[in-house]
């Protein structure tokens, strides 16, 4: 059994007029420390898995479970990096990076400290008080990274975090949380429309294939891109294997509907 | 020249037109104020208007001056402007409470939602007089009239905004396994404050109404019992100067809240 073990998730959307099947048959197990990937066409149900995991909402069947435990109980060590940055208007950079810490009562001055080195990290300095609107698309995911981080979560889930963001920034971004994440030796899955950026970025792809959303086909990545930085990894001719053979099978999923 | 000094100079510039911009509106806003009672002065002096009825702005000042030295004025000024306060304090802050506890059950508040709308749109003026004889006909009834005028529309309000605010920010803080109140108190409430001063906006001059109303209903002292009063006896120029009063006072409560917002929302 695995760190995070989806078990035969089932969901689907109810409103008065409709019932949308989203997510049918979702079985993965997901290593310690592992990078993965979903991939899939747009409304196949990528987010709605990604809050199932996080315990915001709970399937019609089946289980996630992290560490042995379900992951709807509060404190579940997830951290959720939503599909905009959302961080608080209202709120300073500083308040937006430690809001994690003061809603689960662990704020004490070393968690403060390293939150703060971990946007010097970054690349913000100078930014903690102003407010979000006085920063930059790209500057705000950073902030909203590091916001995620700050609980020191376990899991990490990332929600197209680059897709909002001009191509030199995303694979600076891109270099950035790999490292990151080697470093801390985090898990997370990332969601992505991007196929290069879900080869650079991870051990394994999954391909989700239209509603209902299924786990389609998983592709390894190969043991030498992995042990590249996301920019290195996209000159690697394994890299352009990988991504046609991807390229492909996206393809074939098309024109089913 | 340096580019860093051109900057400089081009900003100097600006301040200079934005300075000169609001020296003019001042110069017309003080010009119509000016036209306004000098017209006023002299269409009553001509007799071209009614002087019993309109009075004239050197009658009112002469008025305000035996007031003043009377200290009727200042006694009456300070009832009404208590119970005005009060009233304000009282209906904004049990109207977004009442909101908040709608926010905090929706069964409630869909249970709630057809009575809301009722009592919304029912004139609690006419709710006066069995305020007045189940309180009495003290500074509590009437005080009572300036909350209740403005309790249900600032819970219809203060409600929607908080059930408008985005979910998602809802979603971040439920990642870090945040309580409902929590919830509350870091999205929902900080994100309803734009909301919360229009309402107090509003609500200031709704206080006004409810109490001047009340005091015509009850009183025996305060601004809306001279205006009454005026009106008795036929003393018109009574009634402009505490019209003016209010007009005053009303707008100095509408300032302060101005004040508040800076204070509260700091990102605007
Ligand atoms: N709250 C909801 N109520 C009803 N249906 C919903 C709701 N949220 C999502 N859906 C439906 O469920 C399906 C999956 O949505 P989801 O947001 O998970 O897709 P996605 O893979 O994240 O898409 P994208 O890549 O565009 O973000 C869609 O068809 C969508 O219409
Ligand atoms: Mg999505």
């Amino acid at each position: 059994m695995g760190f995070l073990t989806l078990n035969d998730i089932h969901h689907t959307y109810f409103t008065k007029t409709s019932a949308t099947p989203a997510l049918r048959n979702i079985n993965i197990d997901i290593k310690e420390g592992e990078f993965v990937s979903f991939l899939g066409p747009s409304g196949c149900g990528k987010t709605t898995l990604l809050s199932i995991i996080a315990g915001l909402i709970q399937p019609a069947r089946g289980c996630a479970m992290l560490d042995g435990k379900n992951t709807g109980k509060t404190d579940s060590g997830i951290g959720y990096m939503l599909q905009q940055d959302y961080l608080f208007p209202w709120k300073t950079i500083e308040e937006n990076i430690l809001i994690g810490p003061k809603i689960n009562g662990t704020l004490n001055h070393a968690i403060k400290t390293e939150t703060l080195a971990l946007l010097d990290k970054m690349e913000l300095r100078n930014v903690l008080t102003s407010y979000p609107k006085q920063l930059s698309g790209g500057m705000r995911q950073r902030v909203a990274l590091v916001r995620t981080l700050a609980t020191n979560p376990k899991l990490l889930l990332l929600d197209e975090p680059f897709s909002a963001l001009d191509y030199q920034t995303k694979l600076k971004l891109e270099n950035l949380v790999s490292s990151t994440f080697k470093t801390f030796n985090k898990t997370a899955i990332l969601v992505t429309h991007d196929i290069g950026e879900a080869i650079a970025m991870s051990n394994r792809v999954l391909l989700f294939s239209q509603r209902p959303g299924k786990i389609h086909k998983i592709f390894d990545v190969p043991e030498n891109l992995r042990l590249l930085s996301p920019f290195e990894a996209r000159h690697h001719p394994a890299y352009n294997e990988l991504f046609q053979v991807i390229w492909k099978e996206l393809e074939s999923l098309e024109p089913e509907e | 020249m340096n580019p860093k000094n051109e900057t400089e100079q081009l900003h100097l510039q600006y301040i200079k037109r934005l300075n000169k911009g609001h020296k003019q509106i001042r110069f017309y806003q003080l010009l119509i104020f000016l036209a306004f009672f000098s017209i006023w002065e002299l269409a009553s002096r001509k007799n071209w208007i009614d002087p019993l009825l309109f009075s004239s702005p050197s009658k009112i000042w002469e008025l305000l001056q035996t007031k003043l030295t009377d200290g009727s004025l200042a006694a009456n000024l300070g009832i009404t402007l208590t119970e005005t306060v009060l009233g304000f304090i009282l209906g904004t802050l049990l109207g977004t409470c009442l909101a908040a506890l709608l926010w905090w059950s929706p069964l409630l508040s869909k249970i709630l939602d057809p009575y809301l709308v009722v009592l919304n749109a029912m004139p609690k003026i006419a709710l006066g007089p069995i305020l007045i004889v189940a309180l009495g006909p003290n500074l509590t009834s009437i005080v009572a009239m300036g909350a209740i005028i403005s309790i249900i529309i600032t819970t219809i309000v203060v409600f929607t905004s908080f059930r408008e605010v985005d979910h998602n920010y809802l979603k971040v803080l439920q990642t870090f396994g945040a309580t409902r109140f929590q919830c509350f108190k870091e999205a929902v409430l900080p994100a309803s404050f734009p909301t919360i001063i229009s309402t107090l906006k509003v609500n200031v001059g709704l206080s006004w109404v409810g109490v001047i109303v009340g005091e015509f209903l009850a009183s025996s002292k305060g601004l809306g019992y001279m205006i009454i009063y005026g009106f008795q006896v036929f003393d018109f120029t009574l009634v402009l100067l505490s019209l003016l009063i209010i007009a005053v006072f009303a707008t100095l409560m509408y300032q302060a809240v101005e004040l508040l917002e800076k204070k509260l929302i700091k990102n605007g």
